[in-house]
C-alpha cells in the first residue's frame, strides 16, 4: 500500500512538467490553430535559461525566482518567434506554420549548442528541499510534494485568467470561433502573440522547474515532443483541464508501467492515446471539431489539367537527361541523385494524401519505413531474391496502411493526424522492441540488391525508372476520376456524400495507396544503402516528408517533388558547414516568409504576376465562399 | 391530393430532438408526382432539419421517411441519391478547386459508377451529357471557370444542374434562392419549375421569399417551431388563421417578403 | 501595406547574408598531396561525445603530420556529420569513397550506424574503422573482412564488471539498461559471464527505461521493490544523471553494490559533479589521476592543445588516428586489399599500451580503466582503478569463430 501511494506521488511530480508544456501547447493550437513543433524547442530553452539563471540567483528565493524569470524570458522568445517567423505567415494555407516551426527548432537547436556547449548540464537542486519524507515507510522527495502542490495552482491560475478575465474571454471566444473574434474588433495578431507568450512561457517554466530532477540537455526537444502532443490529444485539443488530466493520466500509467511492464516504457502512451481515441474521438475534454476547419482553409487549389504537349515534351527531355546523368561521370552525383528520387517519391506519395485528399498524415513514415522493413525481412529471414522482395514490399506497407487508414479515417483533422502519429510510432516501437525478429535498433544489415543491378549505375536506372514511374503514376490518378473523387470528398464531403460518393471509402483506397508507393519508396532506399533502421518509421522521418510536401507547395500537383528535390539538394551542401542546422533552419523560414504558397505556388504567382493578372484571380470571392461554407456546416449540424 | 399510392415522398410521424429539445415533431406529408410543395416557416422553425432527415445527413428521433413506397428513413445520403433524390443546400457546397464542368462530371462519374476507376482522365469523361446539363441552366459559357470565382447566383444554378445529373424523381432543394438579387430569384425558380415539369420531377423546396413561393408552388406547407401547423393551396394557407397568427406574431412574413439576407 | 512588405524582405535579406557568411566557412582546402581518411559521426546528434573525440583525432594528426606524416605524404581526415542516420551515413560514405577519394573511412558512436557503415564497407570493399561502436556484432556474428573495431566491446567492458560482482557476497541483482541494442547486449553480456562465474546469481528485475527518456522516480521505485543485492547499470548520459540523482534522494543505492557500465567515463562523471555516486564499481578513463608514462603524455598534450581536460572519446579518437596511421605505414600503401591485409595482426603504441587487431575477430585488444567512484574535491572521479587488457577478456578463438560466420 506505501509503495502504491508512493508511486502514485511519482506519477503526480512527473505530470508536472509534463502538464506546464502541454498546457502551452494546447493553448497555442486553440487559438492560432498552429501545431507548434517548435514548442519542444521552448521547453529546452526554458532548462538551459533557468539553469544559467540559477546560476547567478542564490538560495531559495533565488532559484524560485529564476524559475519565473525563465518562464518570462522564453515568453519573449516565444514572442520573438511569432512575430519574425510566424506572423508573416498566418495567411497561408492551414499547417503551413508548422513548417516555420520546423525552422526554428533547427535554429534553436544550433544557437543552444554555441551558448550552452555540448555538455549535459545538471539542473541545481531546489534549496531546502533536497531531502525525503517517509510516508508510510517510502520515501518521497520533497521536491517531488513541491511539485505536486504546484501543478493544480498553476492549473488555478491558468483557469481563473481564461474565464475570469477580458484576455480569458478573448481567448475562448478565438478557440470556439476565430472569425467572430476578428469581427468584434479585437486586434487578432496581438490576441495571438499574447497567446504566443503565454504558451511558451508555461514551456518555459516546464524546462526549469524539471531542473532539480533533471538538468539541461540539447536532445530535450525532440525528446518531450511526442508526449506533449500525446498529452495534448487524450485531454482534448485546447482543454486545459484535458491537458491536466491527460498529464496525470500518462505519468501514472508509466510509473505502473515501469514497475510492472518494464518493456512497456515504450509504446504506453501511445497505446493510451489509440484507445482514447476510438472511444473518445476529440479526447477527454475536447470538442468536436468543425468539419472544413481543417481541410482546405485559405485560397482553395486552383483546377488541375493533364499536361499539355509543352509540358510533357519538358518531362520527357528532363527524363533523358536523368537518364544521361552518369555519362557525367561523376559517381556520387549518381548516388546522390538516387537518394533524391527515392525521397522524392516518398513525398510525392504524402503529398497524394495531403494535397489531393486533405488528409494530413503525421505518420506517412510507417509505410515507407514499412515496405524497407517488409523488404528487408524477407530477405533476412527468407533469404528472397531482390526481385520479389520488390514485389511484396509495397504489398506489405500498403496492408499496414490499409488497416492505420481503416482506424484513423473515423476522426478528421487533427485527431485524425495525431491518430496516424501515434499508430506509427507503434509501428516504429515494434520494430524497435522485438529484436529477434527486427532486429532491433541494430537493425536489418546486408540487403544488398540482386548481381544486376550491384553496379550503382544500374540501380540508378532502376531508380528512375521505378522511382519516376511511381511519381507519373501519382500524378496520372490525380486526373483519373478516383483522383477527382478524392478532391471531391476533401472539397465539400456533404456535397460528395449527396451525390452518391462513399468519401471514406475513397479516401480509404487513397490511404492505403499512398501508403503502397511510401512501401516503393522505402524497398528502393533499402536496396540502395543494403541496411534498414528503426529511425526509417520515426516520426522525424514522417516531419521531414510533411516539410517538404509543405514548402513545396501543398495545393499544386508537383510540391512534393518540387520541395523533396530541393530540400535534399540544399541539405547535401549545407550538412558540410558545422552550423548547418542554424543555416538550414533559417533558410526554411525565408522560404516560408517569402513563399508562403509553397515554392511551386509562390513561383507561379509570381510569374502570373509577371505576365499581368491572371484570367482567373480567386483571392477576392473565396473568403466570401468559405465563410459561408462552414456556416454552412455548422447550420446543417443543427 | 393523390393518394398514397402514388406519393413519390411519404413522410410520417417525423420527429428530431437534440437533448430534450423538439426541432420537429411529428411531421406528416406526402409529395405527389411533378408536384411542387414548398415548406415554409420562420427561422429557425426546423426546415433544414427536416430536409437533412428526409435526406439522410440525420438520422430522425422517430418516424419513418418513405421513396416511391420504399422506406428510406436513416439511409445515408450517398444510398438515397442512388435511388433517384437530388439535394441543393442552403449554402452551396460545390467542388472549390474544380472547374464548373467538372463539378458536374463529377456527378456524372458518380452516377456512372465510375469512382474508383483509374482511366481516362476525368476530364474526358461525359463532357457532352455535363455540357447539356450546362446548357440546360444556361451556363455553357462559363464551362471552364474555376468554380472558386463564380458568382454566387452561378453557383446554385450550377447546384441545380449537379442536382439532375442523375435524373433524380425528386429535388429536395433548401432554400434554392437564398443570397441572390430579387430578379435572380425569380428566373431560377422558373427555371426550375419549367424543368421539374418537363421532367414530371417532384420538388420540395424550402424558401424566404414568399413571390417565389406563390409564383410557382403547387401546396404549401407551413413549419412553426417543429411543428407543421399548416397543409394547403396557397389560396387556404393566405387565409388560414393560425398561419396568420404565427407570422404577425414574429413580423408579418407576407408583408416583410424576404427578411433572410 | 508597402511598408510591411520591406520589412518582410528587409528581415530575408538580413537572414540570407548570415546563411552565406555560415556558407563561406564551408569547405575546407586540403592538401593536394595528402591521405585523405573520412570520417562520418554525428557531430551535432551526439556533440558531448563527438568533440572530443575529434579533438583526439586532431592532437594525433598533428603529431603524426609533424613527424613527416605517413609514408612521406601527411595524413588529413574529412569530417562529415550524418545527423545520427544510418541511412545518411552511407550516402556520406558514398561521396567520400567516390568523389574525396579517401583510402578508408572511420566514424560513428552509435552502433547503428556502425552496423550500417560496416555492411556498406563488405559490399564496396572499403576499410571501415569503427572507432567508438560497442555494439559485439560489428565484429561477430555481422562482421566480415573489411571492418575492424578499436574500442572494447559491450562484452569485454560487461565481463570486466562480471568479474569484480563476482567477488562480492551480492545473489540478488537488478539490472537497469537503456531500451535498445546497446543496453540489452550489455545486460546479456554481463549476465553470461556473471553466472559463468557464479551460477547461484539471481536476476530479480530487469528495468529498461527508453533512452534519454528515464522517469527516474519510477526506476529507483521499481528496482527498491525487487529488493536487490546489487544493481547493474546501463544507463548513460542524461539518463544515468538522473537515475543517480533519484536513487541516491530516495536511498537506493545505500548498503547496496552498484556494477556501472562505462559510468567511470568523463562524458558521465564530470556533469554530476559532487552528487557522482560514492563506491560504484565502474568503467571508465581517470585521465586525473595519470603520473608518468604514455596516458600522462597524452593527457598533458590534450590539454595543452584544447585546454580542457580529456575525455574517453578524445582518447579513442587520438587511437583512432594513431592506428590508422600505423597501417597504412605497415601497408606501405592505401590501396584496399594491402591495407586490410596491414590491419590484421596489427599492433599500435598507444597512449594505454600496446593495442593488437586481432586476425580472428578484427576487434582490438583495446582494454579499460575499472575502478570506484568517489567525490574529491566535489568532482566525481575514480579511484582505486587499473587497467584491463582487452585481450583477457574475449572469449576463445573456437568460440569467436563460431560468433563470426564471415571467418567459416
Amino acid at each position: 500500500m506505501g509503495l502504491f501511494i508512493a508511486q502514485l506521488l511519482t506519477g503526480l511530480a512527473n505530470a508536472a512538467t509534463l502538464f506546464l508544456v502541454a498546457s502551452g501547447l494546447s493553448l497555442i493550437f486553440g487559438v492560432t490553430r498552429i501545431v507548434n513543433f517548435a514548442h519542444g524547442s521552448f521547453y529546452m530553452l526554458g532548462a538551459f535559461v533557468g539553469y544559467s539563471l540559477m546560476q547567478v540567483l542564490p538560495g531559495a528565493i533565488g532559484f524560485w525566482a529564476s524559475v519565473l524569470l525563465t518562464g518570462l524570458v522564453v515568453g519573449l522568445i516565444g514572442v520573438i518567434v511569432e512575430v519574425l517567423v510566424l506572423r508573416p505567415v498566418y495567411k497561408a494555407p492551414e499547417l503551413f506554420q508548422l513548417v516555420a516551426t520546423f525552422g526554428v527548432i533547427l535554429v534553436i537547436q544550433d544557437l543552444a549548442l554555441m551558448i550552452w556547449g555540448a555538455e549535459d548540464l545538471l539542473g541545481p537542486r531546489a534549496p531546502g528541499l533536497k531531502g525525503v519524507v517517509r510516508i508510510m515507510d517510502e520515501p518521497v522527495p520533497l521536491y517531488d510534494l513541491a511539485l505536486i502542490a504546484i501543478t493544480p495552482f498553476v492549473l488555478f491560475a491558468l483557469w481563473y485568467l481564461i474565464s475570469r478575465t477580458r484576455i480569458g474571454v478573448l481567448v475562448r471566444a478565438a478557440t470556439q470561433d476565430r472569425e467572430m473574434v476578428a469581427a468584434l474588433g479585437v486586434n487578432q495578431s496581438w490576441l495571438f502573440t499574447g497567446v504566443f507568450f503565454l504558451g511558451a512561457g508555461l514551456a518555459g517554466l516546464g524546462g526549469a522547474i524539471q531542473l532539480p530532477k533533471g538538468g539541461a540537455d540539447l536532445l530535450m526537444d525532440f525528446n518531450i515532443l511526442a508526449a506533449i502532443f500525446v498529452v495534448v490529444v487524450i485531454g482534448g485539443m485546447g482543454s486545459l483541464p484535458g491537458a491536466y488530466i491527460a498529464a496525470v493520466l500518462i505519468s501514472v500509467l508509466n510509473v505502473f508501467g515501469v514497475s510492472y511492464l518494464p518493456q512497456s516504457t515504450l509504446v504506453l502512451m501511445y497505446i493510451v492515446m489509440a484507445i482514447v481515441l476510438t472511444v473518445r474521438p476529440y479526447g477527454l475534454l475536447g470538442r468536436e471539431e468543425v468539419v472544413g476547419e481543417h481541410g482546405q482553409v485559405g485560397e482553395p487549389e486552383r483546377p488541375i489539367k493533364p499536361a499539355g504537349t509543352k509540358a510533357r515534351v519538358m518531362v520527357a527531355v528532363m527524363l533523358m537527361a536523368l537518364l544521361a546523368l552518369p555519362l557525367a561521370d561523376s559517381h556520387f552525383l549518381v548516388i546522390l541523385t538516387t537518394d533524391i528520387i527515392i525521397f522524392c517519391l516518398f513525398a510525392a506519395s504524402l503529398h497524394f494524401l495531403l494535397g489531393l485528399g486533405g488528409l494530413v498524415s503525421f505518420g506517412h513514415a510507417a509505410y515507407f519505413g514499412g515496405g524497407a522493413y517488409a523488404a528487408g525481412l524477407l530477405v533476412v529471414h527468407v533469404n528472397a531474391p531482390m526481385e520479389l522482395a520488390f514485389v511484396l514490399a509495397p504489398l506489405g506497407a500498403g496492408l499496414a496502411a490499409f488497416i492505420i487508414g481503416w482506424l484513423c479515417l473515423r476522426l478528421t483533422g487533427v485527431y485524425f493526424a495525431m491518430l496516424t502519429l501515434a499508430l506509427a510510432q507503434l509501428l516504429w516501437s515494434l520494430v524497435f522492441q522485438w529484436d529477434e525478429f527486427t532486429g532491433g535498433d541494430d537493425g536489418l544489415v546486408d540487403i544488398w540488391p540482386a548481381a544486376w543491378l550491384s553496379e550503382a549505375n544500374s540501380y540508378f536506372y532502376f531508380t528512375v525508372i521505378v522511382g519516376v514511374g511511381g511519381i507519373l503514376l501519382l500524378r496520372h490518378v490525380a486526373h483519373s476520376p478516383f483522383g477527382y473523387a478524392l478532391r471531391a470528398s476533401r472539397d465539400s464531403q456533404r456535397q460528395a456524400e449527396a451525390t452518391g460518393i462513399n468519401t471514406k471509402r475513397i479516401q480509404w483506397m487513397a490511404f492505403t495507396m499512398a501508403g503502397a508507393l511510401a512501401g516503393v519508396a522505402g524497398a528502393l532506399f533499402v536496396f540502395s544503402k543494403g541496411s534498414v533502421f528503426p529511425n526509417e518509421l520515426e516520426i522525424t522521418k514522417s516531419f521531414d516528408g510533411l516539410i517538404v510536401v509543405f514548402l513545396g507547395g501543398v495545393k499544386t500537383l508537383s510540391g512534393g517533388v518540387v520541395g523533396a528535390a530541393s530540400l535534399e539538394l540544399v541539405k547535401d551542401y549545407l550538412t558540410r558547414i558545422e552550423y548547418w542546422r542554424l543555416a538550414l533552419g533559417l533558410l526554411i523560414i525565408v522560404v516560408v516568409v517569402l513563399a508562403p504558397n509553397g515554392i511551386v505556388g509562390s513561383l507561379r504567382k509570381a510569374w502570373e504576376r509577371l505576365r499581368g493578372t491572371p484570367a482567373d484571380e480567386p483571392s477576392t470571392t473565396a473568403p466570401v465562399a468559405l465563410t459561408s461554407a462552414s456556416a454552412g456546416t455548422q447550420e446543417s449540424e443543427r | 391530393m393523390n393518394s398514397a399510392e402514388s406519393a413519390v415522398l411519404k413522410v410520417e410521424g417525423l420527429s428530431k430532438s437534440f437533448g430534450g429539445i423538439h426541432a420537429v415533431s411529428d411531421v406528416n406529408f406526402e409529395l405527389a408526382r411533378g408536384e411542387l410543395l414548398a415548406l415554409i416557416g420562420p427561422n429557425g422553425a426546423g426546415k433544414t432539419t427536416c430536409f437533412n432527415m428526409l435526406m439522410g445527413q440525420l438520422r430522425p428521433s422517430s418516424g419513418n421517411v418513405y421513396l416511391n413506397g420504399e422506406k428510406i428513413t436513416g439511409q445515408k445520403p450517398r444510398r438515397i441519391w442512388r435511388k433517384g433524390v437530388g439535394r441543393t443546400f442552403q449554402i452551396t457546397g460545390t467542388y472549390q478547386s474544380m472547374t464548373v464542368i467538372e463539378n458536374i462530371q463529377m456527378a456524372l462519374i458518380s452516377h456512372h459508377r465510375r469512382l474508383f476507376s483509374l482511366r481516362p482522365y476525368a476530364t474526358r469523361l461525359y463532357r457532352e451529357e455535363a455540357m447539356q446539363l450546362l446548357e440546360l441552366v444556361g451556363m455553357s459559357e462559363q464551362a471552364e471557370r474555376a468554380c472558386a470565382i463564380l458568382a454566387y447566383g452561378d453557383l446554385k444554378r450550377l447546384e441545380l444542374a449537379i442536382a439532375l445529373c442523375h435524373e433524380p424523381t425528386l429535388l429536395l432543394m433548401d432554400e434554392p434562392t437564398a443570397g441572390m438579387a430579387p430578379s435572380e430569384r425569380i428566373a431560377l425558380m422558373q427555371l426550375t419549375a419549367d424543368i421539374v415539369q418537363e421532367r414530371n420531377i417532384s420538388v420540395l423546396f424550402t424558401e424566404h421569399d414568399m413571390d417565389v413561393v406563390f409564383a410557382h408552388a403547387h401546396r404549401l406547407m407551413v413549419l412553426n417551431r417543429g411543428e407543421l401547423i399548416a397543409n394547403g393551396t396557397v389560396e387556404e394557407i393566405r387565409n388560414d388563421a393560425v398561419v396568420q397568427e404565427v407570422y404577425l406574431g414574429g413580423g408579418s412574413l407576407f408583408a416583410a417578403g424576404d427578411t433572410h439576407a | 501595406m508597402m511598408k510591411r512588405k520591406n520589412t518582410r524582405v528587409a528581415l530575408a535579406a538580413a537572414v540570407g547574408l548570415t546563411v552565406t557568411a555560415l556558407l563561406g566557412t564551408a569547405g575546407s582546402a586540403l592538401a593536394a598531396d595528402a591521405i585523405k581518411i573520412g570520417e562520418i559521426n554525428h557531430y551535432k546528434r551526439m556533440a558531448a561525445f563527438a568533440e572530443p573525440y575529434k579533438n583526439g583525432i586532431e592532437l594525433a594528426l598533428s603529431e603524426i603530420n609533424e613527424a613527416g606524416g605517413v609514408i612521406g605524404q601527411p595524413l588529413e581526415f574529412i569530417y562529415r556529420d550524418d545527423q545520427g542516420k544510418p541511412g545518411e551515413a552511407i550516402k556520406i560514405a558514398e561521396e567520400l569513397v567516390n568523389r574525396e577519394g579517401v583510402a578508408m573511412i572511420t566514424g560513428s558512436i552509435l552502433s547503428n550506424v556502425g552496423l550500417a557503415l560496416s555492411s556498406f564497407a563488405a559490399e564496396k570493399k572499403v576499410i571501415y574503422l569503427a572507432a567508438e561502436p560497442l555494439a559485439d556484432g560489428l565484429v561477430w556474428e555481422k562482421g566480415n573482412d573489411y571492418t575492424f573495431r578499436l574500442r572494447s566491446s559491450t562484452y569485454m567492458q560487461a565481463s570486466m564488471l562480471a568479474e569484480e560482482a563476482a567477488k562480492s557476497d551480492a545473489v540478488r541483482y537488478a539490472t537497469i539498461a537503456p531500451n535498445y541494442a546497446y543496453g540489452k547486449d550489455a545486460v546479456a553480456a554481463f549476465k553470461k559471464a556473471l553466472l559463468a562465474l557464479k551460477p547461484d546469481v539471481e536476476f530479480v528485475t530487469e528495468q529498461w527505461p527508453g533512452v534519454f527518456k528515464i522517469d527516474a522516480g519510477a526506476e529507483v521505485q521499481a528496482l527498491e521493490r525487487a529488493k536487490p543485492d546489487a544493481i547493474y547499470n546501463v544507463t548513460f548520459g542524461s539518463d544515468v544523471a538522473k537515475f543517480v540523482r533519484e536513487g541516491t534522494t530516495r536511498g537506493l543505492f545505500d548498503g547496496r553494490e552498484v556494477y556501472g557500465l562505462l559510468t567511470g567515463e568523463p562524458e558521465y562523471l564530470e556533469p554530476l559533479a559532487d552528487e557522482a555516486p560514492e563506491g560504484w564499481t565502474v568503467t571508465g578513463f581517470p585521465w586525473y589521476d595519470f603520473e608518468e608514462g604514455a596516458n600522462k603524455t597524452f593527457v598533458d598534450a590534450y590539454q595543452a592543445k584544447f585546454e580542457e581536460s580529456p575525455k574517453l572519446g578524445s582518447l579513442v579518437g587520438y587511437m583512432t588516428a594513431q592506428s590508422i596511421a600505423a597501417a597504412i605505414s605497415r601497408a606501405e600503401s592505401v590501396d584496399t586489399e594491402k591495407l586490410r591485409q596491414a590491419f590484421l595482426g596489427l599492433e599500435v603504441d598507444t597512449p594505454v599500451g600496446r593495442i593488437t587487431y586481432r586476425e580472428q575477430d578484427h576487434q582490438s585488444t583495446m582494454g579499460a580503466f575499472v575502478g570506484k567512484t568517489t567525490v574529491r574535491d566535489g568532482e566525481g572521479v575514480m579511484v582505486d582503478w587499473s587497467y584491463r587488457d582487452g585481450a583477457n577478456y574475449l572469449p576463445s578463438d573456437e568460440e569467436v569463430a563460431r560468433l563470426r560466420p564471415a571467418s567459416q
